[in-house]
Parts: C-alpha cells; sequence; structure tokens
C-alpha cells in the first residue's frame, strides 16, 4: 500500500473530528446533564405513579382528552382508586404551577414541542 | 432426568393448557385496570334544545353576546372579514328568509342567532377528520384537536354557525378566561350549547345572562321541562327547516 503512514494518519484524524462532538461533550461534562425538574406541589402523589407519568403522561394526557372531549366522560379514576377531574388547566396544572420549570425544561431537553399550550390557558396568564 | 414420551406430552399438553389460562386470568383480574368512569351525569336520555322569544329580546342588549363570548374566549378581531361568533344577531328578513312580508314591523329586527344543533348536522356528515360530531344528547360539538381548518363545515352549514380563526386569536381577547381554552390560527369554531357548564350541571351562559328570559333551555326528552312547556304552547319556527337539518332553536316570533 502507498503512503500507509499519511492514510493512518487521515483516517486518525477523521476519526478524531467526526467524534469531536462526544468527546467535548463527555470531557465538558454536559452529557451527564439531567434536566432538575422542580416539583412544588402540596399533593405527595400524582394521578399515577411517578415512574408510569413520567413515561405515559403524553398517552394518559391523549385518553383523557379523548375521553372528555368525544366520550363526554370528566371523571378519571385512578389505579389506586381515586378521582380525578380530567382536566390539563383544573387538574395538571394545578400542582405543576411552574409549567415554565417543570413541563417546559424536560420538553426543551429532549426537544419536543407539544401544542398543548397553543390553547390551553397557563395559569400564569390568570394574573395578567 | 429420564422421561419417556407419554411424559413429555403430559408436561407439553400441561404447558399449553397455562397459555390458554392466561388470558382467562386477564379477564378475572380486569377489576384492577386504570379505566375512566362515566360522569355521575350521563348523557344518555337527554336531547338538548333552546327557544328564543324573539318578543321578550330587548332592541340593542347584547346581554347574551358578551356573556357567551367572554366565557368561551372567543376573540374580537374587529373586522367581519374575520369575525369569530358563537351567537350573535341577524335580521328577521335575513334568518327567516320567504317567511317575511314587506308590512311586517319586525323585519328588520335583529334576532339571537347560534348554532342549531340540528339532529342531522350537514357539519358533521363533511367533516374530513371527524373533529365535529354529534353527542348523544344532540349537541354538535367539535374537537378542536382534531380540526385541520378545511373549512368544509363552514360551506355545508346553512345557516352560517362556524367561523375559522384566520389569525392567533389570542392578542384579541379582552380577558382570557383561564377555565376555558382558546384557540389557535387555522381552527374553525362555534357555539357548544355550553358542554362545559352543562357537565357541571349550569345552563349555557346565554341563557344565564339574559334578564329578559327570552332565551329556555331545556332537555326535550324531560316531559316536564319548562321548554317543553313552551313548544306545546307556543307556535314556533325553526330556521330553514325545509333542508332537512332538523334545527333545535325554536323561535317564538
Amino acid at each position: 500500500m502507498y503512503d500507509t503512514a499519511k492514510i493512518v494518519a487521515g483516517i486518525i484524524i477523521f476519526l478524531c473530528l467526526i467524534t469531536f462532538p462526544i468527546w467535548y461533550n463527555v470531557t465538558g461534562g454536559k452529557a451527564e446533564y439531567v434536566p432538575d425538574l422542580k416539583i412544588v406541589t402540596q399533593e405527595k402523589q400524582c394521578v399515577e405513579s411517578k415512574g408510569y407519568m413520567r413515561n405515559n403522561h403524553m398517552q394518559l394526557l391523549n385518553e383523557w382528552r379523548n375521553t372528555v372531549v368525544r366520550e363526554g366522560n370528566r371523571v378519571y379514576v385512578a389505579s389506586d382508586g381515586r378521582k380525578y377531574d380530567m382536566s390539563l388547566s383544573r387538574t395538571c396544572l394545578k400542582c405543576h404551577v411552574n409549567k415554565a420549570d417543570f413541563c417546559d425544561k424536560c420538553h426543551n431537553y429532549v426537544e419536543v414541542a407539544p401544542t398543548c399550550f397553543n390553547c390551553h390557558v397557563v395559569p400564569e396568564e390568570k394574573k395578567s | 432426568m429420564k422421561t419417556d414420551r407419554r411424559g413429555f406430552l403430559k408436561i407439553g399438553g400441561l404447558g399449553i393448557l397455562g397459555f390458554a389460562a392466561r388470558p382467562l386470568v386477564d379477564v378475572l383480574l380486569r377489576g384492577d385496570l386504570v379505566e375512566a368512569s362515566p360522569a355521575p351525569d350521563t348523557l344518555a336520555g337527554k336531547r338538548w334544545a333552546m327557544a328564543v322569544n324573539v318578543s321578550k329580546c330587548k332592541e340593542g342588549c347584547r346581554d347574551c353576546i358578551v356573556a357567551c363570548h367572554s366565557v368561551h374566549n372567543v376573540p374580537d378581531l374587529g373586522n367581519p372579514k374575520d369575525e369569530v361568533k358563537w351567537i350573535w344577531t341577524e335580521s328577521y328578513k335575513k334568518i327567516f328568509p320567504e317567511q317575511e312580508q314587506e308590512f311586517d314591523a319586525r323585519g328588520g329586527k335583529p334576532v339571537v342567532v347560534l348554532c342549531n344543533h340540528c339532529d342531522n348536522p350537514p357539519c358533521v356528515r363533511v367533516c374530513p377528520t371527524k373533529a365535529t360530531f354529534k353527542r348523544s344528547d344532540g349537541i354538535v360539538m367539535m374537537d378542536y384537536h382534531r380540526c385541520i381548518g378545511c373549512r368544509f363545515c363552514m360551506a355545508a352549514c346553512p345557516y352560517g354557525s362556524r367561523s375559522l380563526n384566520w389569525r392567533d386569536p389570542r392578542p384579541f381577547i379582552k380577558k382570557i378566561n383561564p377555565e376555558f381554552p382558546t384557540r389557535t390560527r387555522g381552527v374553525v369554531e362555534k357555539c357548544d350549547f355550553c358542554v362545559e357548564r352543562l357537565a357541571k350541571g349550569l345552563i349555557p351562559a346565554c341563557v344565564e345572562a339574559c334578564k329578559e328570559k327570552a332565551l329556555v333551555f331545556g332537555n326535550l326528552k324531560e316531559s316536564g321541562a319548562e321548554i317543553r312547556e313552551i313548544l306545546r304552547a307556543n307556535h314556533t319556527i325553526r330556521r330553514r327547516p325545509w333542508l332537512g337539518t332538523g334545527p333545535q332553536i325554536y323561535y317564538i316570533v
């Protein structure tokens, strides 16, 4: 093979450059960044368990939306038997009053843009 | 361990039975599954309708319109082309075509109009996403989440009860009611007979706001209801009944 040294050196430089974002984030400590969500509720327990909510809140909210709008049922019976009014503004945001520090922080981190609040009113707006 | 042919088949058979038992167990344990329960007040056995007593309606009064539009965050865009309306007034001549006559003093009188919550709603039939649908209690309702803003429903509705949000309505809402969502650009909206208030046991905001008691709301399937009495005792007309839509707003003129 001709020019082995140049080729190998080139490959090494290429690999360094292409993996640069990974190295940069690992050494800079940014890879371990996890959004620090503030929970400022008086309630001790969300409608379902923390793990379930973390993984499935979007499905739960979709289910709530469909049940309320299309079937007219507004009462959610949680797995432990407690009942809730199925409402984003009145139930979810009553406890999670800090949308910017709770919803948005994580949604921004994972780069999703749910359109809920294009229409649903965030309680902060109550004051203005 | 030594297994003969007979023993192997026995174990295999039992194993298969085990798989068969799984769905049975699931069904028996169903009570623990998370399910939404129907609200205490169910929709069955209801048919909401409204009667409008035009003679009681005071000219120039806008109480019902103001009440409805503030409760439902209806924007005031200040321009008839972009106008969003749930309840508004139209001249007698315009809403009862072919029933006017030259010397009728009521000809130019404004009459309250809103969605007719038809028995056979053309808007529901044309909606390609089923965003508009009819509930079992007769309310023609919109699921704003599903609306794609195609405006087929606006073309289909013979009463002009539907409005499209050509622009983001939020900046045009004077005071946002946090209890009710606003809409977004590209979504059609209309009167929903205050489903959110009915769920709480309240009557529609327009009926509550009318001091003259010109608007009467009730359940047609309830034999003793005030609305039934009114429809029994008075001659009422409906908007364009010949179109076969079965409008459920009854006018006493």
